[in-house]
């Protein structure tokens, strides 16, 4: 049974038919990608799997359970968790607050809780804290706990961004353009970090440009392009495959 | 049922009223369109065209003090503009609503102060207080005929002027896209001061031709902003010709809600309930598409 | 970190003793007055600065939440039930039988049942809440423009109410509102021998309030509205429920103010429909935004300044217009508020990264 199902999945904006009737499975624990030139419809079909945007049709299993129409915070707290293309930090928060807010679904003070700290309130805290550290350390990046994240560097700033998608222990991890903006190093980086992802037993499911991450990581492929679904396989299968390199070649 | 007397009064009351709510509205609308502001300070565009012609008709004929009244607005318009938001670098909306706000209450305090809190009034244009015009059987004021005129003047002369002059087409290219329109080599900049300039004008001449029959006010301009922001929603904003409509839609309510017994006290609740009811359950206007409207960055 | 947020409050108690011994030394008294009308008018500006600055919603209908509160314990604890009560009416009785009811003689000599002040206060904060949660409904779906609007046009709406009915004193309001007796020998009222106690009073209520919205800034809660505020989207796809959250935030900012407006309506005896105007919610956002839109802190102070200093006069009949060009000239130099001006960090360099 796949961990992720998505079935005949549309979206139209106006007279652009940005997601056309996209069917995909994702395998647990695999690491797979979704790649296509410009305007394939990535990140929209990201965003509907998400739940920021709403479908026109289609079904979206998440471990045999619909997600289709939920809220996001909702489809958050059933094990999805998701990074964003254009990194969305907190501002005005610390790295650590920033992987702290990462941390909200796994704790429970509420308002009341809040205005009036009892000690089980308090050790909730220590405890949100301290594992804020150890998924920054696990990152390489504690140092800059105490740093005002948005004054990161952007491949520092990526990282804090993993260690608050993780920190709600995810099932799902949906990476938009992890490597958008990173040199070779820090994509190289990027890449042995998803790994070791995998590795932790989390399913990743990746919007990628970076071809080299992409074919190095990847289980297996989908390749969008206008809006549809043109081919879906192992990396060298991909590869090979005419209509793909058609697309991205041109005639 | 009400006789055709009664029933033609509402209805020219509504839409005296109605149409002075489109203007504002409108006003609204160009400002909006060329910057994606809200200029909260819209109201008193038109407070000040009314109490400066007012002044200036002590010591000018009528039709000059007018002129001069709405010149005088636009330079204020401009100078807003100039002063305190032309070199703002992409300002978030929070910060652009709280500085017109201030502006309006800045405007409207040098208004008391200039004019005191007295109620003044413009001569009738034609007429005086108790002529009247009988028009399906209801007694009309001249000047409700000349409010009808001037406002549909600046209707049709608008879309004209955006349709077929080359300066309303490079604000139609500014409202569009404005990267592009700089791009063909239109000053984004003087685009935007001059859309201030339009409203204000606008906004003037309709305080000019209303105030002989609602009286002029330093505080008249709240009220109109916030009716002439409730029908410029209700048509969708950015869409004057459905303001217009929209416009003419709350002046009638209004007029009909004195006339089935509506407390005048509560008559502001209504065009205020309209607004959250609007914002609340069709916020793009009932002529707005959802899309278009959803797309426009807030 | 939690010692310096205790040492910042215990120097805020000094400083509010120090005032209070200052002016009996000096025999200055009076000024007690107005710096207890000042404090409790930042009470509802701190709490105005948990939506605005942390949760990022402007409500530009504030003082309409401190005119439902004010006007409501006025009302009841004005409006004579002993005609009802004569008549046998069964309501009344049961009010009175649940030793809800009080008696006393109006300042005419006139006999006067009416509900008593603690009831009082507890229904107005509830129907605050109440109105608050039904309203922020809609309201917090909109954003920007709509929002603004939105809330100023609930704020003009509660005016309009207060102005127009007959019940609540159409526009002279209501007066002769008794003193509340919240424990015995603590009383807020405008006797000049009080004056002390009800200072001593207004500094707890607000620091008790500024405590706990200390508390939930630097808790889960707090961190969860400025994620909300900074990036929404993100802190969705965090599992946070944004919407739920801004309501939340948006009703205990209303019981602030609704307990504002129930202490100073009894503490001066009346309530005017000027309370609950437009003028009086701007001035609340502008101090908010002075004082760093983020910043209780900043608040808290500026509102002190500002208020006491309104109240003395200082700017005679240009008041509005002076909060108006506050809010224009902090938005157009220091949008953050003043506290966050480059400058200082010129003086006390922050910790950025290298």
């Amino acid at each position: 049974m796949a961990l992720l199902q998505v079935r005949d999945l549309n979206k139209r904006f106006g007279g652009l038919h940005a997601v056309n009737s996209v069917s995909f499975d994702v395998q647990k624990g695999a690491i797979k990608s979704v790649i296509g030139p410009n305007g394939a419809g990535k990140t929209t079909l990201f965003n509907l799997i998400c739940g920021s945007l709403g479908a026109d049709s289609g079904a979206v299993k998440f471990d045999s359970k619909s997600i289709l129409g939920l809220k996001p915070y909702q489809i958050a707290s059933t094990g999805v968790s998701r990074t964003f293309q254009n990194i969305k930090m907190f501002p005005g928060m610390t790295a650590l607050e920033n992987v702290m807010v990462g941390l909200h679904t796994k704790s429970k003070a509420g308002f009341w809780a809040g205005m009036f700290p009892l000690p089980a309130t308090r050790r909730e805290e220590k405890k949100i804290r301290a594992r804020a550290h150890e998924l920054l350390e696990l990152l390489d990046i504690d140092q800059f706990a105490d740093i005002e994240a948005s004054s990161l560097a952007f491949g520092q700033q990526r990282a804090v961004e993993f260690a608050r998608a993780l920190a709600s222990d995810p099932t799902l991890l949906l990476l938009d353009e992890p490597a958008a903006g990173l040199n070779i190093y820090e994509t190289a980086e990027v890449a042995r970090l998803i790994t070791k992802i995998q590795q932790q037993g989390i399913t990743v499911l990746l919007v990628e440009h970076d071809m080299s991450l992409v074919m190095d990581i990847s289980d297996e492929i989908v390749v969008l392009s206008f809006g549809q679904h043109i081919a879906e396989g192992t990396p060298g299968e991909i590869q090979h495959n005419k209509e793909v390199i058609q697309i991205y070649l041109g005639e | 049922m009400m006789s055709l007397e009664l029933f033609s009064q509402y209805i020219f009351a509504g839409i005296t009223y109605g149409i002075i709510y489109a203007i504002v509205a409108i006003g609204f609308n160009i400002i909006y369109n060329t910057t994606g502001i809200i200029n909260f300070a819209q109201g008193e565009f038109v407070m000040l065209g009314g109490m400066a012609a007012i002044s200036l008709n002590q010591f000018l004929p009528l039709p000059l003090a007018i002129v001069a009244a709405v010149l005088f607005t636009m330079l204020v318009g401009a100078l807003i503009e100039i002063v305190f938001i032309r070199w703002l670098e992409s300002p978030s909306v929070l910060r652009m609503i709280i500085i017109t706000i201030g502006l309006s209450i800045i405007i409207r305090e040098i208004a008391l102060h200039v004019w005191g809190d007295t109620v003044r009034a413009l001569p009738y244009f034609t007429g005086n207080v108790i002529s009247s015009v009988t028009i399906l059987g209801a007694a009309i004021s001249p000047q409700v005929l000349w409010v009808l005129a001037v406002c549909s003047c600046i209707v049709v002369l608008l879309s004209l002027f955006f349709k077929f002059t080359p300066l309303g087409k490079e604000m139609q290219a500014c409202a569009s896209n404005r990267l592009a329109a700089t791009l063909c080599g239109i000053n984004a900049k003087n685009m935007v001061t001059f859309s201030f300039m339009l409203s204000a004008a606008i906004g003037a001449v309709a305080g000019c031709v209303v105030s002989p029959i609602t009286s002029s006010q330093y505080d008249m301009g709240t009220g109109l902003a916030i009716k002439g922001f409730t029908v410029a929603v209700l048509g969708g904003l950015g869409n004057s010709m459905a303001a217009v409509a929209a416009g003419l839609l709350l002046g009638i309510l209004e007029a009909f809600s004195v006339g089935v017994g509506f407390p005048l006290a509560f008559q502001d609740a209504i065009s205020i309930s309209i607004l959250l009811i609007i914002l609340f359950v069709r916020p793009h206007g009932l002529f707005g598409n959802k899309q278009a409207a959803s797309l426009k960055e807030f | 970190m939690a010692s310096r947020k205790l040492t910042s409050i215990a120097l805020l108690v000094a400083v509010v003793v120090a005032v209070q011994v200052i002016t009996q030394l000096t025999g200055t008294n009076y000024y007690l007055t107005q710096l207890t009308m000042t404090m409790y008018s930042c009470l509802l500006i701190v709490g105005l600065c948990l939506v605005m600055g942390y949760a990022g919603q402007i409500s530009l209908g504030h003082a309409g939440f401190f005119a439902i509160g004010g006007y409501t314990s006025a009302s009841l604890t004005t409006m004579n039930l002993l005609p009802a009560f004569e008549n046998g009416s069964s309501c009344v009785t049961a009010l009175n039988k649940m030793g809800l009811l009080v008696t006393r003689t109006s300042m005419f000599g006139e006999p006067l049942l009416t509900v008593h002040p603690w009831f009082a206060c507890l229904l107005a904060i509830a129907i605050t809440a109440l109105i608050a949660f039904l309203i922020g409904i809609p309201v917090l779906k909109l954003k920007g423009h709509y929002l603004a609007m939105a809330t100023l046009g609930f704020g003009i709406i509660i005016f309009r109410i207060v102005l127009a009915m007959e019940f609540f004193g159409e526009a002279d309001g209501i007066s002769d509102v008794p003193g509340f007796t919240l424990l015995p020998g603590l009383t807020v009222n405008g006797d000049m021998d009080n004056r002390v106690v009800n200072y001593y009073i207004a500094a707890a209520v607000l620091i008790t309030g500024f405590i706990l919205l200390l508390n939930l800034i630097d808790s889960r809660v707090g961190r969860a509205l400025r994620g909300i505020h900074g990036a929404e989207d993100a802190a969705d796809a965090m599992g946070i429920d944004t919407a739920r959250y801004k309501l939340y935030t948006f009703v205990l900012s209303a019981v602030f103010a609704a307990v504002a407006g129930v202490l100073l309506t009894h503490y001066t005896g009346g309530i005017s429909p000027s309370d609950a105007g437009v003028m009086k919610s701007v001035r609340y956002v502008a101090i908010v935004a002075i004082g760093g839109m983020a910043s209780l802190w900043g608040a808290l102070t500026m509102g002190g300044l500002l208020n006491f200093l309104s109240l003395r006069g200082l700017f005679g009949s240009y008041d509005d217009a002076v909060f108006g060009a506050i809010l224009i000239i902090i938005m157009l130099f220091a949008p953050e508020g003043v506290l966050r001006l480059s400058i200082w960090s010129k003086i006390k360099p922050t910790k950025e990264a290298k």
